[in-house]
C-alpha cells in the first residue's frame, strides 16, 4: 500500500459521496444519507492516511517534509480541508444537503491533484522552513471555508429561483427539501466569516516567511497582490453585511465572486502569471 | 462653512467609501499583476508598441505599486479608515460603558429574550439571595421606584474588536512607511575568504552605502540533493568591527544574520572563475591550512616544506564540477602527480608523512542585506489584526437583566438579556441562567 493508491481510493471515494449526495437532493432521497455520509467519512480517513504515508514514504526516499510543497499536494490538502469542513458543518447543523454543494470540490480538488505530477520532491531550500507549514494550513482552512461559502451561495441562488414574492412557487418541488433561504444566508455569511479570519492568518504568516527568507515582507508578486486582491472580496462583503445589511442573492453572488478570486489566487496565478510563489507551476 | 466641513467628514467617515476603494484598490492591484513590473522601458515598447508604454510611463505602470496614483488610493483609504474611526468610536465606548442598571424598565421588560417568574419572598429577600448565587454573571443593584434592578454583563470589551481591526491596518501601513523612510534593501556579493564594508542598494543608481563595520565570508557551502536540485546555500559569516571579530554565524536560507539592525540573507552564490579553495592536513602531526589557488600556479606550505598546484583539468561533468591534475612535491624531491574530484578527500602518501588533501571551488556568497525598523511595528499590526478578527467575529457582549417588582407580597421576577452577536450561543446562556433560577430552591420560583 502506498499513499497514491489510498489517494486514489480517496478520489474515487469523494466521486462516489458527491453523486450520493447530489441523489440526496435531486431524488429527495433521503435514504441514501447515511451512506453518503460514511462514504464520506470512509474518504476522509483514507485521505488523511495517504497524507500520512506520503509524509512518512518522503522520509524514506530523503527528501523528508510535510507533505503540502507542491500543487499536488496541496490539491490533496485542499480536499482534506474541504471534507472536514463540510463534515463538520453537516454535524453541526444536521443537513445533508448542503452536501450536494460542497462534497463535489472535494472530489474535484483530488481530481485536479490526479492530473498533477505526484512525484515526491526535495524541497528547494527557500521552502524549508516552519513558516511553510503554517502558511499552508491557514491559507487552506481559509480557502476550504470558502469552497463550502461558494457552494452554499450557489444553494442560495438554485433555492431563491423557487421563491416568489417571499412565498415557494411549488411546495412539492425539487427545491422544496432545501434549508429555508434565510438559514442557508446564515451559514453562509458565517462561513465567509470563518474563512476571512484563516485568510488574513494565512497572508500574515507568508508574509513574516518572506520576511524571514528575503527580507521583504511584501512584495507585490502576484500571488501575493491576488491574496490581497481575494481579501478586499471578501472585506467588502463582510461590510456590505454588516453596514448596508446586504444578504441573499447579493451575499451568495460574493461568495462565488469571492471563490473565483482564491481560485485564480491559488491556481491561476501558477500557471497563468509569473512570480515569486512558483512552486505548482513547474 | 460648518455644513460643508460636516459633509466632508460624512463623505470620509462613510462605508460606502469602503466598499467603493475595496473594489477600486482590488481592480487596480490586478493590472500589476498582468503587467510585469520592474523592467526596462525596451521591454515595454517592445511588447505594447511606443505610445502604450509612453502612457505606462506617465502612470508610472512599470512600478505601479509605488506610483502616485496607487498611493493616493491607499491614502485615501487609511482616511477613511481613520475618519471612519473616529466618527463611531464615540457610540461604541457609550455602549462598552453603559450603565445598564440605568436602562429604561419599560425597555428590559420588552426585551425579545425574556423569561418571568412568581415568587411568594419578598422582593428585597429574593434579590439578595440571586446576588448570592454562584453564576457566571456577577449582578449589580440599584433599588427602583416599584421594585429592585439586577443588571450583569459580560464581554462589553469585545465591542473594541472592530476598533483593534482597523487601527491594526493603520499600525501596519505606519510601519511600512517607517520601513521604507528609515530602512533599505541592497545586496552584497562576498567572495569566500574575502570581506565587505559596503553594500549595493536596490535603487536606480545601486548606490554603494557604508556598513559601518565589516563582514567576511569564511566559507560558503552548496548542498545538493544527489538528484542534483539545490538543497542549500550555506555561508560562514564573521562580522569585524574595530578590527574584531565580534559575531560569527552560519546563515542559510530562512536564517539570516542579524547585527546592528541589519539583516544578511542567503540569497545568491556564484563560482569564481579559475579559483579553488585547497585544504591540507598532515596526518601523523594534524597540522593543516588552507590555501587559495589559480591553476597553472603552484603555493608553498613552508612549515611541510610541501609544494603543489593545479596542472590540468577535465570536465564539466554532471553537476558543472571538474576534476583536478595535482603536481605533488615535498622534501623528498620525488614529486608526484594525481587526479582530484571536487570536494573528495585524496590520502597522498610520502615517506615523511601522509597528507589528507582536498579541492573545491571557490564561490562568491550573494547576500541580501536589509534594514527594516518598522518591521516590528507590521508584526504587532498583524498581532492586533488577527486578535482583533478573533474577538469581532466571535466573542460577544452579553447583558442580563432581574427585575424584581413586589405587590401583595407576592413577587414577579422578569429575567431579561440581549446580546449583539452569537444570537444561538446567547439563547443556550439564557436558558442556563433561567433554569439555574428556576431550579435554585432558595428563590421558590414558579415559572409563568
Ligand atoms: C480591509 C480593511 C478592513 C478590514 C479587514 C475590516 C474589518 C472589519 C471587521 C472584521 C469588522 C467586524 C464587524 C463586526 O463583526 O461587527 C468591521 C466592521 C466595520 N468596518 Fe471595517 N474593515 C476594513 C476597512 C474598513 C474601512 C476602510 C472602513 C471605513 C469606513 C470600515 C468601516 C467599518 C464599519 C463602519 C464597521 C461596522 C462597525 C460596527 O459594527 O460598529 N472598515 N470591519
Amino acid at each position: 500500500m502506498n499513499s497514491s493508491q489510498l489517494l486514489g481510493f480517496t478520489t474515487f471515494a469523494y466521486l462516489t459521496a458527491s453523486i450520493l449526495y447530489i441523489g440526496i437532493f435531486v431524488f429527495r432521497a433521503k435514504k441514501l444519507g447515511l451512506a453518503a455520509s460514511l462514504l464520506l467519512i470512509v474518504g476522509f480517513l483514507f485521505n488523511t492516511g495517504g497524507i500520512a504515508l506520503r509524509w512518512v514514504e518522503s522520509y524514506q526516499i530523503g527528501a523528508g517534509h510535510a507533505p503540502m510543497s507542491n500543487m499536488y499536494e496541496s490539491l490533496v490538502f485542499f480536499a482534506w480541508c474541504i471534507a472536514i469542513f463540510y463534515l463538520f458543518l453537516e454535524f453541526k447543523f444536521k443537513n445533508r444537503l448542503i452536501g450536494a454543494f460542497a462534497v463535489p470540490f472535494a472530489f474535484l480538488s483530488m481530481a485536479l491533484a490526479g492530473l498533477t505530477d505526484p512525484d515526491i520532491k526535495p524541497l528547494i531550500p527557500a521552502l524549508q522552513s516552519n513558516w511553510l507549514i503554517a502558511h499552508v494550513v491557514t491559507c487552506f482552512v481559509g480557502y476550504a471555508a470558502f469552497a463550502v461559502a461558494a457552494g452554499m451561495g450557489i444553494m442560495y441562488l438554485v433555492g431563491s429561483t423557487s421563491v416568489e414574492g417571499g412565498k415557494e412557487k411549488n411546495p412539492n418541488g425539487l427545491l422544496a427539501t432545501l434549508p429555508s433561504l434565510k438559514v442557508i444566508d446564515d451559514i453562509t455569511h458565517k462561513t465567509i466569516v470563518f474563512g476571512f479570519l484563516w485568510l488574513s492568518a494565512g497572508i500574515i504568516t507568508g508574509a513574516i516567511w518572506a520576511n524571514s527568507a528575503w527580507g521583504t515582507y511584501w512584495s507585490w508578486d502576484p500571488k501575493e497582490t491576488w491574496s490581497l486582491i481575494t481579501w478586499f472580496v471578501y472585506a467588502g462583503a463582510l461590510h456590505a453585511r454588516f453596514t448596508k445589511g446586504w444578504g441573499g442573492k447579493r451575499i451568495a453572488w460574493l461568495a462565488i465572486i469571492g471563490f473565483l478570486a482564491v481560485v485564480f489566487t491559488y491556481y491561476g496565478v501558477n500557471y497563468l502569471l509569473s512570480g515569486l510563489h512558483s512552486y505548482g507551476g513547474a | 462653512m460648518q455644513k460643508n466641513k460636516n459633509e466632508v467628514w460624512a463623505f470620509f467617515a462613510s462605508v460606502k467609501l469602503a466598499l467603493f476603494t475595496f473594489f477600486i484598490l482590488a481592480a487596480a492591484s490586478i493590472i500589476g499583476t498582468l503587467i510585469p513590473q520592474g523592467k526596462e522601458m525596451q521591454f515595454y515598447v517592445d511588447a505594447f508598441g511606443p505610445g502604450t508604454a509612453k502612457l505606462f510611463q506617465i502612470f508610472n505602470v512599470p512600478d505601479m505599486y509605488n506610483s502616485w496614483w496607487f498611493v493616493s488610493l491607499l491614502v485615501l483609504f487609511s482616511l477613511n479608515l481613520i475618519v471612519c474611526t473616529i466618527d463611531r468610536f464615540p457610540n461604541i465606548w457609550r455602549l462598552v460603558t453603559m450603565d445598564n442598571l440605568a436602562m429604561d424598565i419599560g425597555r428590559i421588560l420588552k426585551m425579545p429574550k425574556r423569561q418571568t417568574f412568581q415568587s411568594d419572598l419578598p422582593a428585597s429577600e429574593l434579590a439578595r439571595a440571586v446576588e448570592g448565587m454562584s453564576t457566571s454573571w456577577k449582578f449589580d443593584k440599584a433599588e427602583k421606584e416599584e421594585g429592585i434592578l439586577l443588571a450583569a454583563q459580560k464581554g462589553a470589551w469585545t465591542r473594541l474588536g472592530v476598533i483593534s481591526v482597523h487601527v491594526s491596518i493603520l499600525v501596519i501601513f505606519i510601519g511600512a512607511i517607517i520601513g521604507s523612510i528609515f530602512g533599505f534593501k541592497g545586496s552584497v556579493m562576498i567572495r569566500e575568504g574575502g570581506s565587505a564594508k559596503e553594500i549595493y542598494l536596490h535603487d536606480a543608481n545601486n548606490t554603494k552605502i557604508p556598513l559601518g563595520f565589516e563582514v567576511r565570508c569564511d566559507r560558503f557551502e552548496l548542498q545538493r540533493y544527489n538528484t542534483g536540485a539545490p538543497k542549500e546555500f550555506i555561508s560562514d559569516l564573521v562580522v569585524i568591527e574595530n578590527g574584531e571579530e565580534v559575531r560569527e554565524k552560519t546563515i542559510e536560507v530562512n536564517d539570516p544574520l542579524k547585527y546592528r539592525g541589519l539583516t544578511f540573507y542567503q540569497s545568491s552564490y556564484q563560482p569564481l572563475e579559475d579559483a579553488y579553495a585547497i585544504k591540507i592536513e598532515n596526518q601523523k602531526t594534524e597540522a593543516s591550512k588552507k590555501f587559495y589557488i589559480g591553476p597553472g600556479s603552484a603555493v608553498e606550505w613552508k612549515e611541510e616544506g610541501l609544494k603543489f598546484g593545479i596542472t590540468n583539468r577535465m570536465g564539466p561533468y554532471g553537476m558543472g564540477e571538474y576534476r583536478h591534475k595535482i603536481w605533488f612535491n615535498d622534501t623528498s624531491q620525488k614529486p608526484i602527480e594525481f587526479w582530484t574530484e571536487e570536494g573528495k578527500m585524496v590520502i597522498v602518501e610520502r615517506p615523511e608523512a601522509d597528507y589528507l588533501f582536498s579541492l573545491r571551488p571557490l564561490y562568491y556568497t550573494g547576500l541580501q542585506v536589509a534594514k527594516d525598523p518598522g518591521v516590528w511595528w507590521v508584526y504587532i499590526g498583524c498581532g492586533i489584526m488577527l486578535l482583533g478578527l478573533y474577538v469581532a467575529f466571535f466573542l460577544s457582549h452579553k447583558k442580563v437583566w432581574i427585575y424584581i417588582s413586589e405587590k401583595d407580597s407576592h413577587s414577579r421576577i422578569h429575567l431579561s438579556g440581549s446580546s449583539n452577536k452569537n444570537k444561538i450561543g446567547f439563547d443556550n446562556d439564557f436558558s442556563a441562567l433561567s433554569e439555574k433560577l428556576e431550579q435554585n430552591d432558595s428563590l421558590k420560583l414558579i415559572r409563568e
